[in-house]
This record gives C-alpha cells, sequence and structure tokens, in this order.
C-alpha cells in the first residue's frame, strides 16, 4: 500500500490568500490583452518578437517543470526505487508546470482563436522545430496527467482503473522519458535558426540540443531537491537529505559535464576570447558559469552535503544557472540589428507572476487534498 | 550492484557522446536552389532619390493606412517596417552628410521589405505551413487561416521582415508578397510589382531574378564616370531609360549568396553593413537548422526505437520493483 497520504489542513492560508491576489490581479492584464492585443499589455515587437511569456513561461518554466523527467531516469533507467517516496511530488510540480507553460502558450499566441492548426497534420511543416516543441509538449502534458493519475484514484477508490492502468504505466513512463528528451532539445534547436541574432557564446549551432538537454536535466534535479527540502520546511516530514544530497550528486556530474563540453565546443569554434570580452555578453556568461560551478563545491564538499540548509542554496544556485543561460540565449544577449530593444512591461511582468502564483495554488490544493507527498513516519 | 550502476551511467555517458558526435557530423542539407522562374526586384541604391513613391504605392495596393509621425499628417512618414508598412525607405548618414553614396559625409539610401529569400527562414521555422515559397515564382507567401501567431517566423528572418499586428484584438502577420497575394495577383496578371511601377528613377526595377542578377554584375562592373542606360520598370520591357554617369559601386550584389540568396537583391555605392544589412554567410540557417532536426528525427525513426528501448527497460524494472526493494 501506498504511504502518500494528503496533507489535509486549510486551504485559504495567508500565503495561499497572497498568491491568488497576485493572480486576480494578473487576470486583469490578460483580459486586456485578449481585448486589446497583444500590444496593450507586452512591450514585444518587430525585433523582439518573444518577451518573458515565451522565454520565461514556455522556456524556462517547462525547463524549471523538468523534476519529473530527471527523477523518472533515476527510479526507472537507473533503477533506483528508493527514490519512489519523491516521484509524485515531482510529478505532480511538473505537470504544474508543464501546464502552465502550455496556458503561457496560448496567450502568447498572436492568433490563439486558431491554435488547433497545429494538431491538423494537413498543416505540419516537419522542417519546423517549433512543430516538434508544440506537438511534443501538448502530448507530454496529456502523459504527465496519466502518470499522476494513480494520485487522483486511489483518492476516489478507483481500485478497478487502478488496476488497469498498472499494467500499461511503463508505456507511459518511457513516454515520459522520450518526450522531453525530444522537446527540451528542440528547444535548444530553435537558437540555431535565429542565425546571428543569438551571441556568440550561445550560438553553438549544432550543439544546441545537446546542451538545452543537459540543462533541462540540471533543472529538474535541482527543482526536485529544492521542492523536497522546502516541503519538508514548510510541512514536515520524512528527512530526504541523504536521499537528496545523492541526487545532488549525479546534478554535480551533468554540471561537470555541461560546463567542460561548453567550454571545448566554444573552444572549437574559437569563442573562447569572447568570454573576456568585458562586455555585456562576457559578464553575464561568466555569472552564468559561476552559477554552475557554486553548487558543484557545496554539494562536492562532505561537510555541506549533509546539511539541507546548504543543500536548498545549492539548488538555488542551480535553478537559476539553467534559468539564466536560457535567458542569456533567448533573451539578455539575443539581439536583432540596430534599433531594437526589449524590457518587460509591469503588466507583461504581472502576467507572468499570476502565471507563477496560479501554478504554486494549484500545487498547495492538490498537496492538500490528494496523496501526494510521502509521510512515512506518520503513517 | 556497484559495478552494474558503474557499468549503466558509463552507458549513459557514452550515449550522450555519441547523440554529440551524431549531431555534429549532422550534413546540412544545401542552401535551396532558386525556384525556376524566379521574379524578384534590383533596388539600386544610387538610383533612389528618396522620393518614397514605392512606400505610398505599397500602402495603396496592399490597403493599409499611412503611418505619420511628429503630428505631420501630409506624408506618409513611416519610420521602419510595421504591420501597417510592408515597404520603407531608410536612410544612412554620416558626418555633415553633403554627397549622396559617399561612406564619409555622404548619405545614401537603402530600401526595406521583403527580400523573398530563396532558401527562407520564416518559411522553414513555421509550424503550421502558413508562410510558403511558391514554387514556380519563388515568392514567399503568407496564409493568415493557416496562422497561430507564434512568431517563430520573426526570429528566424534574418532581416525581421515578418510584422505582427500587436495593436489588433485579432492581429496577424503582415509582409509584402510581391504584390500576388489574393485579390492583387499583379504578377500573375503579368504586372510588375507596385513599388517598380511608380519609381521614377529605376531604382527598384522588376524582373526574372536571372535577368536581374545579370543586370546587376553588368552595373557593378561599369567603371565610375563612365555613362550607363538606366532602364526603369520591368527589365524585359521596360517603360523608358534614362542615361547617368556610374557611381562607384561597391563590387558586391546583395543577395547573390547570402544566406542561399534573395531574390530582391540590392546594389549600392556604400557597404552593405552600413545600410543596416545583417552579418550573413552563404550557408542558410534554415538548412543547418533542418539538418540538424533530421538527424537527431530521422522521420521519427530514432524515437521510435528510443521509445521500444525505454519500455523495455523501465517494465523490467518497474516488475523487480514489485519482487522486492533492491
Ligand atoms: S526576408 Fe524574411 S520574411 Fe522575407 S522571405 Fe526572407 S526570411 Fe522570409
Ligand atoms: S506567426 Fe504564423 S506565419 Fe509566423 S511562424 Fe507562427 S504560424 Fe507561421
Ligand atoms: S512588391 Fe508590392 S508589397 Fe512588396 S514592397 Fe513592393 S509594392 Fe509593397
Amino acid at each position: 500500500m501506498s504511504a502518500f497520504k494528503p496533507l489535509g489542513g486549510r486551504i485559504l492560508t495567508p500565503a495561499f490568500l497572497f498568491f491568488f491576489t497576485v493572480f486576480i490581479i494578473s487576470l486583469y492584464f490578460m483580459v486586456e490583452r485578449f481585448t486589446d492585443g497583444m500590444g496593450a499589455v507586452a512591450n514585444i515587437n518587430s525585433g523582439y518578437p518573444w518577451g518573458i511569456w515565451v522565454v520565461y513561461d514556455v522556456i524556462i518554466g517547462t525547463g524549471l517543470a523538468c523534476g519529473g523527467y530527471a527523477l523518472a531516469f533515476t527510479v526507472y533507467v537507473f533503477n533506483k526505487g528508493k527514490y519512489h517516496p519523491l516521484v509524485r511530488p515531482a510529478l505532480l510540480a511538473s505537470l504544474a508546470g508543464y501546464a502552465l507553460g502550455g496556458f503561457g502558450a496560448i496567450f502568447d499566441m498572436g492568433r490563439w482563436w486558431q491554435f488547433y492548426n497545429i494538431l491538423l497534420p494537413w498543416n505540419w511543416n516537419f522542417n519546423s522545430v517549433m512543430l516538434e516543441v508544440g506537438l511534443c509538449v501538448s502530448l507530454y502534458i496529456i502523459v504527465l496527467i496519466i502518470e499522476f493519475s494513480p494520485a487522483f484514484l486511489e483518492r476516489i477508490g478507483a481500485k478497478g482503473l487502478l488496476k488497469v492502468l498498472d499494467k500499461v504505466l511503463f508505456f507511459f513512463i518511457a513516454l515520459g522519458l522520450l518526450l522531453p528528451t525530444m522537446h527540451q532539445s528542440s528547444l535548444g534547436s530553435m537558437l540555431i535558426i535565429m542565425g546571428y541574432k543569438v551571441d556568440p557564446l550561445w550560438q553553438v549551432v549544432h550543439f544546441q540540443p545537446l546542451l538545452a538537454v543537459i540543462t533541462a536535466m540540471i533543472m529538474g534535479y535541482s527543482i526536485v531537491i529544492y521542492e523536497a527540502s522546502l516541503a519538508r520546511v514548510s510541512f514536515g516530514g520524512s528527512d530526504e537529505t541523504p536521499l537528496l544530497s545523492v541526487l545532488g550528486k549525479v546534478a554535480v556530474g551533468l554540471m561537470a559535464a555541461f560546463v567542460v563540453i561548453r567550454l571545448v565546443i566554444l573552444g572549437s569554434q574559437g569563442k573562447l576570447g569572447l568570454i573576456f570580452a568585458g562586455d555585456m555578453s562576457s559578464i553575464l556568461f561568466i555569472i552564468e558559469m559561476a552559477l554552475f560551478i557554486l553548487p558543484a563545491v557545496i554539494i562536492m564538499s562532505p561537510a555541506h552535503n549533509q546539511s539541507p540548509a546548504k543543500l536548498v542554496i545549492a539548488a538555488t544556485a542551480m535553478l537559476f544557472a539553467g534559468s539564466l543561460y536560457r535567458f542569456n540565449a533567448f533573451l539578455f544577449t539575443y539581439d536583432p540589428g540596430a534599433g531594437f530593444s526589449y524590457f518587460p512591461s509591469g503588466p507583461e511582468i504581472m502576467v507572468t507572476l499570476g502565471v507563477i502564483a496560479f501554478e504554486i495554488m494549484i500545487y498547495l490544493i492538490i498537496v492538500k487534498t490528494l496523496p501526494v507527498l510521502h509521510r512515512s513516519e506518520q503513517a | 550492484m556497484k559495478r552494474r550502476d558503474f557499468l549503466k551511467s558509463g552507458l549513459g555517458a557514452a550515449a550522450l557522446c555519441g547523440t554529440a558526435g551524431v549531431v555534429s557530423e549532422a550534413e546540412a542539407r544545401p542552401n535551396l536552389e532558386p525556384a525556376e522562374e524566379a521574379v524578384g526586384m534590383l533596388y539600386d541604391s544610387t538610383l533612389c532619390v528618396g522620393c518614397k513613391a514605392c512606400v505610398y504605392k505599397c500602402k495603396e495596393v496592399n490597403g493599409m493606412e499611412p503611418t505619420y509621425r511628429d503630428g505631420a499628417d501630409y506624408y506618409d512618414s513611416a519610420s521602419d517596417l510595421s504591420g501597417d508598412t510592408l515597404n520603407v525607405i531608410k536612410i544612412y548618414k554620416d558626418g555633415n552628410g553633403k554627397y549622396k553614396d559617399a561612406e564619409k559625409n555622404g548619405f545614401a539610401f537603402e530600401k526595406r521589405s521583403c527580400m523573398h529569400c530563396v532558401d527562407p527562414g520564416c518559411v522553414s521555422a513555421c509550424p503550421v505551413t502558413a508562410l510558403e515559397r511558391q514554387n514556380r515564382t519563388g515568392i514567399v507567401t503568407y496564409n493568415p487561416d493557416a496562422c497561430i501567431g507564434c512568431r517563430t517566423c520573426m526570429t528566424a528572418c534574418p532581416y525581421n521582415v515578418p510584422q505582427f499586428e500587436y495593436d489588433e484584438t485579432f492581429g496577424q502577420i503582415n509582409k509584402c508578397q510581391m504584390c500576388n497575394q489574393k485579390g492583387v495577383e499583379r504578377i500573375d496578371n503579368g504586372q510588375m510589382t507596385g513599388c517598380a511601377e511608380v519609381c521614377p528613377t529605376g531604382a527598384t526595377l522588376f524582373g526574372t531574378r536571372d535577368a536581374l542578377l545579370a543586370e546587376a554584375k553588368k552595373r557593378t562592373a561599369l567603371k565610375p564616370g563612365e555613362t550607363y542606360n538606366y532602364p526603369m520598370g520591368d527589365l524585359s520591357k521596360p517603360d523608358s531609360y534614362h542615361e547617368k554617369a556610374v557611381p562607384d559601386y561597391k563590387d558586391h550584389v546583395w543577395g547573390e549568396k547570402e544566406a542561399g540568396g534573395t531574390n530582391v537583391m540590392h546594389i549600392s555605392a556604400v557597404s552593405f553593413d552600413k545600410l543596416g544589412m545583417p552579418p550573413l554567410e552563404e550557408r542558410s540557417y534554415a538548412s543547418v537548422s533542418e539538418g540538424v532536426q533530421h538527424t537527431l528525427y530521422s522521420y521519427l525513426a530514432l524515437p521510435a526505437v528510443a521509445l521500444a528501448g525505454l519500455s523495455f527497460v523501465v517494465k523490467r524494472n518497474a516488475d523487480s520493483d514489485e519482487g522486492g526493494e533492491q
């Protein structure tokens, strides 16, 4: 029998009301976007057609939602059954992140009322990286719902359905491993066709998919560590620090690989000199690299890796590292040529904050009502 | 146990490196070739007098509002492409701006409109085939009924040409379709483009890509100071000619090769980077992007194999999990 239990307790806590208020304010601007056009709310323009709604809500948001993906690798491919307790909360966070990414994509879609066109095979352009991303992400949201559904089915006591699901779940788990590998790497491939607009330190051409998928894994592991530590601090429960520090070590391996691979690529493309050019791009690059190296140092040190607080710091640095990598490539150093600039407007930022608040609200409601968190000690 | 784990991580690392290897070997397909009867335009910056007759005509053909600046409503004064402006004349100016077509202390004009790329990034990037390169003419067209407004085409166009109507509740992409969209069809009807038709100096010249390229090469090879008889309108049947002294052309036809070439080509006496043209090499980004994508996916064969392998591993591990924790 599963030791996953609903947390119970009040839903309308002060924290919840805070997120709710943020969401309600953002709702005003979301409506305005639909009545008056995107330009009324967002500062996107002809040179910067993609602002934070795409780059944060979708490109970074789905990266941060890779916890389920990273953990599924650990549990099922490397057969580490003892990580099972972390799977459900990670899946829930992934589902929330991806669903909200999909939601973000809808209100960022200029012609949203025709969104179904991307589902009609006769429209498909197989040369388009965006097609792959769009279809794969949609499919993955469905897979996540199926992977997470046992939590709901247990709650309503649908034993029959659970049995059937149990027989076929392996296939969806496999899909849940394949699809993020595909679309997370494709998020990187989208940079290739942007050519010179992507800063040379980030325009690694053929290697875009590889770097993108490694950052997805890193972001996935970091969010698992981060959430588990935070959930323990806020809701109590079993101490998973030893488990987490092992996950942290896997992430360190990935970060080391990322840093080495990236420097080798830049070296082979003759771009190492740009790192020390002293301009905006070089500074951002150095900050980003520092954020990748810092958590590695914390986790590798035996004095630190057993401390929950230090682990949270390491996980936070990792989150920022992956996010900054994507922000830099798609937005901060993106340069379409002279005469264009972009800085998000207040309402535009508000919409993104509203999306995040909504995501957290859903997470809070679900962990309190469905068996998601592992409660071995109290059980 | 330990050794098996080690082997597995080894395998994982090998798979990563293998993928990297495959992708870095990815053969980009060659750039696309120009359409057989590709039509286009030649814009000769040295002939342009900045009258903006073409800007006006373009708006008339496409039924678009004039753009006013600084409260002046007597003249269309769009400063850049927008949802309402598909063609614009821009100015390069240096120092005191006295001499036409001089890089130092001079000025020059530059036309910005869709270049009708031979290997268009916008077409390659659009998920729903809303942008298409027409087989016969090479014209790059747009279909609002298919478009979902994702604006990937804008990120993928090296010239920042496609424009989304951000101010409309139900906006769409707008771009020059060489005056050949449904309801206009000037090219199909044997006419030339609006902007070439009204150009009083022949600075914007209409014709087939081949003929225009030959004309451009002929001009850039002329001796400065010689007189040359410049055709106007449609190169295959010019309305008229005018004689003029040859300027000091740069030996460069923009659009012959850049990112696979374009059907709208430019020549000038001022270097193109000064005129705001992007830093492009010969290889089109579209060809590289498609090469990587198709290598990774091999038309879904690779993902299918991966899915089978993953299903097997997951099933085995899930089963052994039930038999007892490892
Ligand atoms: S200039 Fe831009 S919009 Fe025009 S065909 Fe080329 S890529 Fe497409
Ligand atoms: S905005 Fe429209 S035309 Fe442009 S890439 Fe997206 S679907 Fe295609
Ligand atoms: S070809 Fe037609 S649509 Fe294109 S710039 Fe000229 S007038 Fe405008």
